[in-house]
């Protein structure tokens, strides 16, 4: 297995390069981030200096691999708006991402499994059509749409809980979360629902259709003829077995929750990392989009890394180390 | 019985009266846009500089209408021809409590041009100056040059302390450590991406704010920020998007504040090329750019209704142009109106510049940068295709349309022949626009940086510089009036409107709407 993660791990360091190239020089096409950053009294001269001083006047190739030099020692770049570096910039707002993608993962989850197994183990019950419609509808309603509906209910019109923004945080074991007081959990439950909604419907899929299909399956049927308790058949037989695809799904989606929450974030004015992405995409931080994107990358070949490894202990048959990657 | 309940009352009424200054008063402030550092030399950008305004003075401070009044100097004058004395404030003292006195201000004028990492600092306003101590209170500021626009300058930048600022970096005042001012609020909390908190400075030379704490917080989805106000978990945003102005006029938990901006919406048209690249004869072929024939320049003028734009497109929320700034501000012209929507006036003009047909043309714009961009550039092309100039319409995000706009074409030359473009004159008069839209694009002067049309006129130039020479306010005006008059008769540009912008506020409050559209908590009153 080791040699698997370790084989495993330099394909992921290629995977980086090649995403960084394309990522800077795609984003080097677009526009000119000194009309963003200059003042429009500024005469030719400072226009010239605001262009040297960010170093754009250099050739795109040069600039690229005067980055790589840094990127080597860890130096991902400035921001041209912040003048901080990029890195420690997506590092301090990614704690504000990670909580709300956490909730958003186990909304999916606590939600999304038991909602799915019912709608599997009784295919005809009202309770399940019902389950399914709804399912349909998180799918197919754009975020943004039911984000601003929720703001308008719970917020404008009941004004039961906060319309945006992230609530206070605390300290407990070292984690400075907003979960862990009362005003951020009420913050948090809007747009982590929203950003939930989708993947709660996935996994409701998800698990329906696994479920259907394993109740017909020899184990199954030999498990009840045996005589255990449908208790036991359902939770320990039933569900270990269609757990394994709704892991995969999960793990990916985790990544796509913390990468790509931007429509959450910025309709509930959350201080995270997507917001700080599409700013960065609207106001041309080169260097920010370029690191975000490179963390992404990373994180996600992690996540499939974590995904292989989780799968090996939930499927006996999996061997890591046997597989030809 | 009686007796000892009018007492009661008498001490209830006392205690109260005593209670009542004490009760704190919080002020939660949604901004439209997010200010990128506490620094107030980091970036010479709007949202970074209404935000220093709470915990910074300038010399000059401007008013609502960005006239110029006494701040952290008490009087300005020139004493020759190349020198400005600027009296200080006495007795004025800094957060952490230590004086302010000339070393400060000249320690600002090193500070403010040299921040490490600046995107862009205040150069602009600040090269070429020096500044000399002659006392505690007294400064001479010297120009190679006759300079009269140095109080307007001197209302740009923050002064910062010599103490805190002399070996602070920008993270620094981020952490609020350098982030001692003198101004009406002092530093409590920065939260990046979330939030700034600021405390009212109880000993704050001016006015001394109503609000005891100020949150202000970027909210820049303009649907979240409405609904952050309804909810009421926000006092006042800014930026109200016009599509909600009619609906939240009627809610009777919320009041407007507006004002006239100092931003002109106005049109560029390619005044150089004789073969502009979007300009081509009826049907598609070449054309000797029509663009540079007056009649053809004041035809698409006449042929614009500028009543249906602002009716229309801006929902009543704007004033129809006729020259750059609105009146009331100095340097523009009393006797220029709006051009009048008259079709018929358009297509005979242009049958005599032997354009009976028309021709076609391409109107480029922003659709995230001003109020209704998009919108309004849909709206001129369909006016004058009405008269037979087939226009198309072609929008882009500011980020790229800027560069194509200034300098996409070969050689760095504008793109584009015909273009919508907005000017907010950041020094509240006339010279800003003029010397940076109107006059010759010329790198050597440093004018005509933003002249993305390339008009030039000799007469127009001498009259700009003459007056940028001037210190004589009153020849001043009259100069810059005499040079907007003769640009607009040239048909240098055509304005279409100017912005107003519209604050939101729960009732009982109201905004003091500024010409500069800053967002800044001192401008919000009770009722």
């Amino acid at each position: 297995m080791t040699a698997y993660v370790i084989r495993r791990l330099m394909q992921s360091v290629v995977v980086v390069l090649i995403m960084s190239v394309i990522v800077f020089f795609g984003v080097n096409v677009v526009g000119d981030p000194v009309d963003m950053l200059i003042n429009p009294e500024a005469d030719q001269e400072d226009i010239e200096n605001a262009i040297r001083a960010l170093g754009l006047d250099k050739p795109v190739g040069e600039q690229y691999l005067y980055f790589l030099k840094n990127a080597f020692s860890g130096n991902l770049g400035r921001s041209f708006i912040f003048g901080e570096p990029a890195l420690q910039l997506i590092v301090q707002r990614m704690p504000a991402t990670l909580e709300l993608a956490i909730a958003a993962l186990l909304m999916a989850v606590f939600i999304g499994i038991p909602l799915g197994l019912y709608a599997g183990l009784k295919p005809d019950s009202s309770t399940s059509r019902t389950i399914m419609a709804g399912s349909i509808l998180g799918f197919s309603l754009p975020t943004f749409w039911v984000g601003l509906m929720m703001i308008m209910v719970f917020a404008v019109m009941l004004g039961w809980l906060p319309s945006t923004g992230r609530g206070e945080t605390a300290t407990f074991l070292g984690i400075t979360t907003s979960l862990f007081t009362l005003n951020g959990l009420q913050h948090i439950l809007m747009p982590a629902l929203n950003l939930a909604l989708l993947k709660i419907s996935l996994v409701i899929r998800l698990t329906r259709a696994g479920t259907r299909e394993a109740v017909h399956q020899d184990y199954i049927k030999f498990a009840r003829a045996k005589g255990l308790s449908p208790h036991r058949v359902v939770f320990v037989h039933l569900l270990k077995n269609i757990l394994i695809p709704v892991v995969t799904v999960i793990g990916l989606e985790f990544g796509s929750l913390v990468a790509f929450s931007v429509v959450t974030e910025t309709i509930f004015a959350w201080p995270g990392m997507g917001k700080l992405l599409i700013d960065s995409i609207q106001q041309l931080d080169r260097p920010v989009i370029v690191a975000y994107l490179i963390i992404i990358v990373l994180m996600f070949v992690t996540l499939n890394l974590i995904v292989d490894i989780l799968y090996s202990i939930l499927d006996p048959r999996v061997r890591l180390g046997e597989r030809e990657a | 019985m009686s007796r000892v309940r009018i007492l009661f009352a008498a001490v209830f009424a006392v205690l109260l009266a005593y209670a009542a200054p004490a009760i704190a008063k919080d002020i939660k402030i949604g901004l439209a846009s997010e200010p990128t550092s506490i620094d107030p030399h980091f970036h010479n950008l709007s949202p970074n500089n209404a935000l220093a305004r709470h915990l910074f003075d300038r010399l000059v401070h401007t008013d609502e209408n960005q006239a110029l009044v006494p701040g952290l100097a008490v009087s300005w004058k020139p004493v020759n021809d190349t020198t400005w004395e600027f009296k200080l404030r006495e007795g004025v003292k800094w957060h952490d409590g230590s004086p302010f006195t000339a070393d400060d201000v000249v320690f600002t004028f090193t500070r403010a041009v040299n921040v490490p990492n600046s995107p862009s600092g205040f150069g602009t306003y600040l090269k070429g100056k020096e500044a000399v101590k002659v006392d505690d209170h007294t400064v001479h500021i010297k120009t190679p040059k006759p300079y009269p626009l140095m109080p307007n300058d001197m209302s740009t930048f923050s002064i910062v302390s010599k103490k805190n600022g002399e070996k602070a970096s920008t993270e620094d005042y981020n952490s609020g450590k350098a982030a001692i001012g003198t101004g009406p609020f002092k530093f409590k909390q920065y939260v990046p991406g979330d939030k700034f908190v600021y405390v009212r400075n109880d000993d704050y030379w001016g006015d001394k704010p109503v609000w005891t704490e100020v949150t202000l917080k970027p909210i820049k989805s303009s649907p979240s920020r409405v609904a952050a106000l309804l909810a009421g978990d926000v006092d006042m945003i800014a930026q109200v998007p016009t599509t909600d102005i009619e609906r939240l006029k009627k809610d009777p938990k919320i009041a407007l504040s507006q004002g006239v901006s100092n931003r002109v919406i106005y049109l560029h048209l390619d005044h150089d090329r004789d073969k502009s690249p979007f300009v081509k004869a009826k049907g598609g072929g070449d054309i000797k750019n029509p663009l540079k024939d007056q009649r053809v320049r004041t035809a698409i003028s006449k042929s614009i209704n500028r009543d249906a734009i602002v009716n229309r497109v801006m929902e009543d929320v704007a004033i129809k142009a006729g020259q750059l700034l609105p009146k009331g501000f100095f340097g523009v012209s009393p006797k220029l109106k709006p051009v009048d929507f008259d079709p018929e006036g358009a297509k005979k003009l242009l049958a005599d510049a032997g354009l009976k047909d028309g021709f076609e043309l391409t109107i480029h714009g922003p659709n995230d940068r001003y109020i209704n961009d998009a919108k309004i550039a849909e709206a001129v092309a369909q006016m004058l295709t009405r008269v037979g100039i087939k226009t198309a319409v072609e929008t882009m995000p500011r980020s790229v349309y800027f560069k194509r706009a200034s300098r996409g074409g070969p050689d760095k030359t504008p793109e584009f022949s015909f273009i919508l473009v907005g000017w907010g004159a950041g020094s509240g008069e006339a010279s800003s626009p003029l010397k940076s839209l109107i006059h010759t694009h010329d790198k050597s002067k440093g004018f005509g940086a933003s002249n993305r049309g390339r008009y030039s006129n000799p007469e127009v130039d001498k009259l700009i510089e003459t007056a940028l020479a001037t210190v004589d306010d009153a020849k001043r005006q009259d100069l810059l009036a005499k040079a907007t008059e003769v640009a607009i008769g040239d048909v240098a540009i055509i304005p279409l409107h100017y912005q107003v912008n519209t604050w939101g506020t729960r009732k009982g409050l109201k905004y003091k709407a500024r010409t500069d559209e800053a967002t800044m908590a001192v401008g919000v009153v009770e009722e």
